[in-house]
């Protein structure tokens, strides 16, 4: 207590105005790393928005104004003035193998069109210019026609009707995204169909079920790191079990579902991709839904069994309804992370190729996601511009999976 | 008047007529069992995990010619000519992981200090999500973004002879913002966690905000933040769509992040995207790969798990 | 909010003053003054018109019912409220002869005069030494020929706050590690390491057991001979104890804090001249 009293001479250097400025300096660089996370968000839209849109030059094998009759365009002609345009220019070879496919007759208008445009026009995307420069590098884009005489221009939105309504292409003109659309609602009906429930009822598991011992702790644990495994090792996972383990079930040889030659059935189909996706997700719902879960109010569950409820039904009629605006939100995040996912479905076996549309668990598979990785990877900006629009559509599916996801939630809550 | 003698007659119940003994509840019973099953399927998902790429790396190991220590230390990667060294596509994982690093860490320590420390209590409930959503955009799409944006500005910087159209540099700094979110929304959590009464404490030294931030708030969430990068860290090694898209397809022992050199993930994928036959030693490699990779990222979040519950006890 | 944060602070250096600081408090002989002082916390008043002239080096105790804004005064004289969001005070709070609420003065460098001891014991998560060091050093505190080490200094204020042999063979470990009312010591020697005029003690006894508080009484009546100390607290007896000076503060009809009675600690609890004073002081205290 009695240590020496203030008789030290001590002294403080007069030090603020040096740290205030440091201060502000690094004041300055935390708000901007803030906004540079972003930024990139922003610049990475600009990017997809600036591909997306821009002059394309098109060259034809035959001139399009040739084919009208009376004025009258290839478009608006009849079915028998399209029939007789494709016997005028395609070889009778060529005419066999379409016929064989489908039957001229069995095609409608719209059809028999783009059979047209495929087979007799086979337009080509002689060059492709982004956004920026269509709008600012107009020369160098005359330059470009200039050197493809006969060629028409054509200012053009990627993410057109054709781009929704066109299966895959070799030619990016005429490529759509219909085919792996419908793939992508096949495989994320699946994973919903078996992810939603087991997570939920494992979550019900874990939350009204065990106690706090060994067995949960190791269950517990095992979901958490779950959540952390390399989406790649669960497409690894699906390729050893689905795809090759199960095959007799995944390709639907059991149940003598497969079409075409059952020889070549493989489990690489819908029913193997959802199943993948499922597990990869499960971890997210179960985790979501427990979060929901232990967020009900106990006192409501003491309340039930106290009138002798069951603990079943104490959680059927009071915690479920409770807890379902959050299970459900969680859901839907997880659902689309699972849109989005790329690296599992393409180890498990997406056909890097296919027109036809899925028709069941059993068909071949390509995804929204697949068909972007894969005109990312050519080297042709007019399949970049594909790539760009075909992302528009795949945000713009996630985003209103999202605002559904709020809205749901909003609504539900607003409803106890 | 009915309800009345139905009440009494309930009340009055004789000692016989009531059994408080167990009945069987066939229902639950059934419920029980089935919730029972969901709640193990994770179980299963694990251990199916560890026996498939167990099982085929043992082939891939028993094959001749293939050593564990030969795929530990190898520096080339030729299935055609019997080259199984990891070395070439783990340390361009090391490249763009150490890459998205570089970017994520500093800006995302960054982020998660102002949205902490500095931003108002309405301005970070509106940047925390915004920053989320770029968690949320699908890797393929900053594959795309990677390909088409960062590295023709790579290209343009360090000039288009020193950055291949193919690198790691561009696949990492990409993956650098992906995982941006991650770091800073864990990172925030740790930093929000440190308690106020520590920060008044430096203020009422006459402390500045910067002082109080790094050197007392810092400090005291340094497991947390640990953990958040350990996390950030495991993601990055993972990570696929972005290096199978813009690092490069091949293997190449290099430690020049402007060459095309492709990693363990991206060779997964490229290798199973094509015609691969069941029981091939390309195919068994790929899961020595996979083992490979699957006990590296769960290794990594392990130890950040050991992190946060050390965080957790010692704040309690 | 947003763009004050990196704004560049006006560099006023109007409270440094280089030598002896103890001379250099106002003539008044007072260490701190509130005038006609109201805080708000947004739209809420919690405390209006408060009039006190706190004298120097003498102990002031605040009582009053909980929730009458002892807190929200003794946080608005080292501008602690700043870092509230939506909390502003009106009126002056006139320290050396300037308002700390005038617009160029920066809030770091009152704080760094007008010292604060917490309701509970927040040592920083360091070693106990680098508890005491940190501020000083921060401050720019000065070695050399003729002044202390900064481990002189260190052993200087722990001896000053009673903790220095307790805790002189353990230095290196953390603040933590020492029990509630050495930590709350340890943050008193922390507070005294950069030399304050004034130290604000929010209840800095009500998270100790009787011994603990004891010590920390005894030692704030130690530190009064150097320093000014106003200390918050809800029990009666610490205040009749300690304090040379009661100021008790009381919610009026509108909710919002005011001061009802200030003076000689010895007359509030004797010779109350309020109603309000006496009625609180006999519901309690007899
Ligand atoms: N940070 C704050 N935000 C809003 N109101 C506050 C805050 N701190 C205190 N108050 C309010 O101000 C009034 C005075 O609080 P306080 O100064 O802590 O009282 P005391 O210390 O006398 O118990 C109370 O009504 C309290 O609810
Ligand atoms: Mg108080």
């Amino acid at each position: 207590m009695n240590g020496p009293g203030l008789s030290f001479p001590v002294e403080f250097d007069p030090t603020l105005p040096r740290r205030h400025s440091s201060g502000n300096i690094f004041a300055r660089f935390f708000l901007v790393s803030t906004w540079a996370g972003i930024a990139a968000l922003a610049l990475l839209m600009l990017t997809i928005l600036n591909d997306s849109i821009g002059y394309v030059i098109i060259t034809t094998e035959v001139d399009p104004a040739s084919l009208a009759v009376n004025g009258v365009p290839y478009e608006e002609q009849t079915n028998q003035q399209l029939t007789d345009i494709l016997a005028n220019h395609l070889s009778a070879r060529r005419l066999r193998v379409l016929e064989k496919e489908t039957p001229f007759a069995d095609l409608n208008q719209a059809e028999l069109v783009l059979l047209v445009e495929q087979e007799v026009l086979d337009p080509e995307a002689a060059a492709t210019f982004s956004m920026v420069q269509s709008l600012f590098d107009r020369s160098m884009v005359n330059a470009e026609l200039a050197e493809h005489p006969g060629a028409t221009m054509q200012m053009r939105f990627w993410l057109q009707p054709g781009l929704l309504s066109n299966s895959g292409s070799s030619n990016a003109l005429l490529a759509g995204i219909r085919t792996a659309l419908y793939g992508s609602l096949w495989i994320i009906a699946i994973t919903i169909l078996v992810a939603f429930p087991i997570g939920v009822g494992a979550a019900i598991f874990l939350e009204e079920y065990t106690v706090d011992n060994a067995f949960y702790r190791l269950l517990r644990a095992n979901i958490t790191n779950l959540a952390g495994v390399p989406s790649i090792i669960y497409g690894m996972l699906g390729l050893a079990i689905f795809v090759r383990g199960m095959q007799p079930i995944t390709s639907g040889a059991l149940f003598n579902a497969v079409s075409g030659d059952p020889a070549a059935a493989t489990g690489r189909t819908i029913l193997s991709a959802g199943f993948t996706l499922a597990l990869l997700i499960l971890p997210l719902i179960i985790i979501n839904a427990q979060e929901a879960i232990r967020a009900v109010n106990p006192l409501l569950r003491q309340a039930s069994l106290g009138l002798g409820a069951t603990q079943w039904e104490t959680i059927w009629h009071h915690v479920l309804p409770q807890a379902m605006p959050g299970i459900l939100t969680g859901t839907i995040l997880a659902i689309s992370r699972a849109i989005g996912e790329t690296a599992p479905l393409v180890v498990v076996g997406a056909a890097t190729y296919i027109t036809f549309d899925p028709t069941g668990p059993f068909s071949k598979f390509t995804t929204l996601p697949i068909a972007i990785y894969q005109w990312v990877s050519r080297p042709q900006p007019e399949f970049r511009s594909l790539a760009a629009a075909s992302i528009l559509v795949l945000m713009a599916l996630l985003l209103s999976l999202n605002a559904f996801a709020i809205a749901l939630r909003n609504r539900l809550q607003k409803k106890q | 008047m009915s309800t009345i003698t139905n009440n009494a007659s309930g009340g009055n119940l004789s000692p016989e007529a009531l059994s408080l003994k167990h009945r069987p509840r066939p229902v639950e019973a059934l419920i029980y069992g089935f919730l029972f099953f969901c709640g193990i399927v994770s179980i299963f998902t694990t251990l199916g995990i560890v026996y498939e790429l167990g099982k085929e790396s043992l082939l891939f190991f028993s094959t001749p010619g293939v050593t564990i220590w030969g795929f530990l230390t190898g520096t080339r990667w030729q299935p055609q000519a019997g080259n199984f060294g990891i070395l070439p596509l783990l340390t361009s994982t090391l490249l763009t992981s150490g890459m998205a690093m570089l970017v994520a860490a500093p800006l995302g320590l960054a982020a998660a200090i102002y949205l902490s420390e500095y931003a108002t209590p309405s301005l970070r409930k509106a940047l925390k999500p915004t920053l989320e959503v770029l968690a949320g955009v699908p890797t393929v799409v900053y594959g795309y973004f990677a390909l088409t944006f960062m590295t023709p500005l790579l290209r343009a910087i360090f000039g288009k002879d020193t950055v291949e159209i193919y690198n790691t540099a561009s696949a990492g700094l990409v993956m650098g913002i992906l995982i941006l979110p991650l770091v800073s929304s864990m990172a925030e959590d740790a930093l929000s966690a440190v308690p106020n009464a520590l920060r008044e404490a430096a203020y009422g030294l006459g402390a500045t905000k910067l002082e109080v931030a790094v050197q007392v708030v810092l400090p005291a969430a340094v497991s947390g933040l640990a953990a958040a990068f350990l996390v950030a860290i495991s993601r990055a090694i993972g990570e696929t769509m972005i290096v199978a898209i813009a690092a490069g397809a091949g293997p190449r022992f290099t430690f020049n992040p402007f060459q095309a050199a492709e990693t363990m993930s991206g060779h997964i994928v490229r290798i199973s995207g094509g015609d691969l036959s069941y029981n091939s030693i390309d195919y068994n490699s790929l899961f020595a790969i996979g083992l490979f990779l699957f006990i590296v990222t769960a290794a990594i979040n392990l130890v950040s798990q050991q992190v946060v519950r050390h965080l957790k006890r010692n704040t309690q | 909010m947003l763009s004050s944060n990196i704004m560049p602070y006006a560099q006023s250096n109007i409270f440094s003053k280089t030598g002896e600081q103890e001379e250099a408090a106002g003539a008044s002989g007072f260490a701190i003054e509130a005038r006609n002082l109201s805080i708000h916390y947004s739209a809420f008043r919690a405390v209006k018109n408060v009039d006190m002239a706190i004298p120097e080096r003498k102990i002031t105790a605040i009582i009053g019912p909980s929730g009458c804004g002892k807190s929200t005064v003794l946080r608005s004289f080292n501008r602690m409220n700043d870092l509230v969001p939506g909390a502003h005070a009106e009126g002056d709070v006139i320290f050396m002869g300037q308002n700390i609420y005038a617009p160029q003065v920066d809030p770091v460098e009152v704080r760094r005069r007008i010292g604060m001891v917490f309701q509970k014991p927040n040592p920083f998560p360091r070693s106990i030494y680098e508890n005491v060091a940190w501020g000083a050093r921060l401050n720019g505190f000065k070695v050399g020929l003729g002044r202390p080490s900064m481990d002189e200094w260190v052993e200087n204020c722990l001896r000053k706050a009673a903790l220095w042999d307790e805790v002189k063979d353990k230095l290196n470990q953390s603040g933590l590690s020492l029990s509630g009312g050495q930590q709350q010591r340890l943050c008193i020697a922390r507070a005294i390491a950069i030399q304050p005029q004034i130290i604000l003690m929010d209840e800095p006894a009500s998270a100790l057991d009787p011994i603990a508080t004891l010590k920390v009484e005894e030692l704030m009546q130690e530190l009064a001979r150097d320093y000014t100390i106003i200390v918050v607290t809800h029990n009666m007896q610490q205040a009749a104890r300690v304090s040379d000076q009661t100021a008790f503060f009381t919610v009026d009809a509108d909710r919002a804090g005011m001061l009802v009675e200030f003076g000689d600690t010895r007359q509030i609890f004797t010779n109350p001249k309020d109603s309000r004073t006496e009625g609180y002081i006999s519901g309690k205290y007899g």
